[in-house]
């Protein structure tokens, strides 16, 4: 039963690496970008709802109705304003330049906030628990996170397939030049891909931060999950993507189970298993 | 006709260059113990940036997980030294070939990743690195270990020789590895890296066997790395799974540097070098938003100037220090064959 508990808890953390990493695969498939400084952004969103709880008295569940928003323009901004004059056929540009991004994020929230371990307080529904049988016992928020993830990769989906929006964005992905040709303006697109991006990572964000202490430093770790997640999964399938972070939360708890050295170390090496055994990931949709 | 690598301005450089060698050779004559250690310094960030500007800017292997043959060479360096009692300068030397060796199946498995993703995998690498490290309880676990003082009284047996010992070590590294990326962009596989460089599938259509070359760079680019990277711990003399494997020293600053001073030549990160320590020795004092507006600098360089300060005097005034770039010489009286 111990067991059990340790999976399932695998599982529900798996949700939030979810998230973590459709904003990831996201702006890839549409842009072929890969953000270096997403990790720091799922930490700003953390400080932004920290911000609104101070400020505000909000409840951090409820500051997502401020967090999503404000992130999904700092996006949109910074896709236009920055990231669209670094796509082309150089890989280096956009690496470089979110990799700076990255390091001025990390540096300001440490100017601003110091390098202190914050966390956001939920209140009751924090320590509130069901029983699912006997010696098996699962969290309200846990498994809240979990269904939000669900939820967030079940209307991109929708996005992606039912709407006028979701047909641009794969127009794009599949040729750049044919969407424009069509009449897409291309720049436009990319930063609401990057909208659709940071605003599905403010969700994770905020929920990073009521489940565990945060601090400035964090980010680069989370990128690292995200990434995994991806590979794990196989480019472009976000079920697959639901399922390389189950698998990794899955390997860290297991991992943890055994010797708490170990949580991080079992899900890299889960991971570089995969990618010796199956490079494309489990459930591959596009080649690279 | 015949084919030249050297300029007029090349001639100047390469002399100007043997004058400097001679001019920080002799530094431990005429440096004081700062200036020595702050050079020392400064050559270990020359031959870690010349390394991944090899990789990134000629094989285009954009890693941002060069730390790990860093943090390697370090605790192999430690290992060495402290459980089978090598000598620590013999050591560095031991750290390369180990660095390479470790090179061969991490590159087997993560050259199946490509482009950016290909930047991440190494990273992940290099917490692989720093979470095994951080179990190994004889090294010092996560809270790491210090050298003990008699390997240290081993290499000299007054301070002073060691410092200048460990500055000269620093300079010989420095230029041997400055050399060797020479030697080798001046032979067939430079011309190859070159072609690679500035357009990948045009280089493999004319024959040129793109994965070994790369697969290649990625190895010898581990080996100098480790090697440096031992360098680096035992002039610390102290060493821990977050300092060795730090992203920030070891990477960060090594891509500021090459891409300021130019990626893609290798006089970009000698400049470089200089322009960091620069900034480093009048800003340091801000901390934090020191560093965030180096990464601010380099954004803009990227976005502005993306060959680098060295890049676009190369465009300008079309000078070359080291003689890299092959032209034809026109001449009535052709010795060679025409």
């Amino acid at each position: 039963m111990q067991w059990l508990n340790v999976i399932l808890q695998g599982v529900l953390i798996g949700g939030l690496y979810a998230m973590f990493a459709t904003g990831l695969s996201l702006i890839f498939g549409v842009m072929r970008l890969v953000n270096i400084a997403h990790g720091d952004l799922i930490v700003l969103a953390a400080y932004i709802s920290l911000i609104a709880t101070q400020a505000f008295g909000m409840d951090p569940l409820t500051s997502l109705l401020l967090v999503v928003p404000v992130m999904a323009l700092i996006g949109y901004a910074l896709q236009r304003g920055l990231l669209n004059y670094t796509l082309g056929e150089d890989l280096l540009p956009p690496l470089l330049v979110t990799f700076g991004l990255s390091i001025i994020i990390q540096n300001g929230l440490l100017e601003l906030f110091t390098a202190d371990s914050r966390k956001l307080q939920a209140g009751a529904i924090e320590i509130q628990t069901f029983q699912l049988a006997q010696d098996l016992w699962i969290g309200a928020l846990p498994l809240i996170q979990f269904v939000v993830a669900v939820a967030v990769i079940a209307g991109l989906q929708l996005l992606f397939y039912r709407t006028a929006l979701g047909r641009a964005l794969r127009a794009t992905s599949d040729d750049q030049a044919v969407a424009q040709l069509t009449g897409l303006d291309t720049r436009h697109i990319f930063a609401l891909a990057m909208a659709l991006s940071l605003a599905v990572i403010a969700i994770a964000g905020v929920f990073l931060a009521v489940r565990a202490n945060f601090d400035p430093a964090i980010g680069p770790a989370r990128l690292i999950f995200a990434f995994e997640a991806v590979i794990i999964g196989g480019l472009g399938s976000m079920w697959g993507t639901l399922a390389g972070g189950i698998i990794l939360g899955v390997s860290q708890a297991i991992g943890a189970q055994i010797d708490p050295g170990w949580q991080l170390l079992a899900g890299h090496i889960v991971f570089l298993a995969i990618l010796a055994v199956r490079p494309q990931g489990l459930f591959p949709k596009v080649s690279g | 006709m015949i084919v030249e690598h050297a300029t007029r301005s090349s001639r100047i450089g390469v002399a100007l260059i043997a004058i400097a060698l001679v001019v920080l050779a002799s530094a431990p004559y005429w440096g004081d113990r700062q200036t020595l250690r702050l050079l020392a310094e400064m050559f270990t960030f020359i031959a870690l940036a010349s390394l991944w500007n090899l990789l990134a800017g000629y094989a285009g292997l954009v890693s941002v997980g060069q730390q790990a043959f860093v943090g390697l060479g370090g605790y192999v360096l430690f290992a060495l030294a402290m459980l089978l009692d090598v000598n620590p300068v013999l050591a560095i030397f031991v750290a390369g070939p180990i660095g390479a060796l470790v090179a061969v199946p991490v590159a087997l498995l993560i050259f199946r990743l490509r482009g950016a993703y290909f930047a991440i995998g190494t990273w992940v690498v290099a917490e692989v690195f720093r979470l095994v490290a951080s179990q190994i309880s004889v090294l010092g676990g996560g809270s790491g270990i210090s050298l003990p003082a008699s390997v240290v009284l081993a290499m000299a047996p007054s301070r002073l020789m060691r410092e200048f010992e460990m500055y000269w070590l620093a300079l010989l590294l420095a230029v041997v590895i400055l050399a060797a990326i020479f030697v080798l962009l001046r032979s067939r596989h430079g011309l190859a890296l070159t072609a690679i460089r500035d357009n990948e599938l045009a280089a493999q259509s004319t024959g040129i066997g793109v994965w070994s070359i790369k697969f290649t760079v990625y190895v010898l680019t581990a080996f100098g790395t480790a090697m440096v990277g031992a360098f680096i711990f035992l002039q610390k003399l102290r060493i821990s799974p977050d300092t060795a494997f730090s992203v920030n020293d070891w990477t960060a600053f090594v891509i500021f540097i090459t891409v300021i001073g130019g990626i893609g030549r290798i006089e970009g990160p000698i400049i470089g070098t200089i322009i960091f320590f620069a900034l480093r020795q009048s800003f340091a004092g801000l901390g934090s938003l020191y560093l965030l507006m180096m990464g601010a600098v380099a954004i803009v360089v990227m976005l502005w100037a993306p060959k680098g300060l060295w890049g676009m005097i190369v465009e300008r005034l079309g000078w070359q220090i080291l003689p890299l770039q092959r032209h034809l010489v026109l001449r009535k009286d052709a010795r060679g064959k025409s």
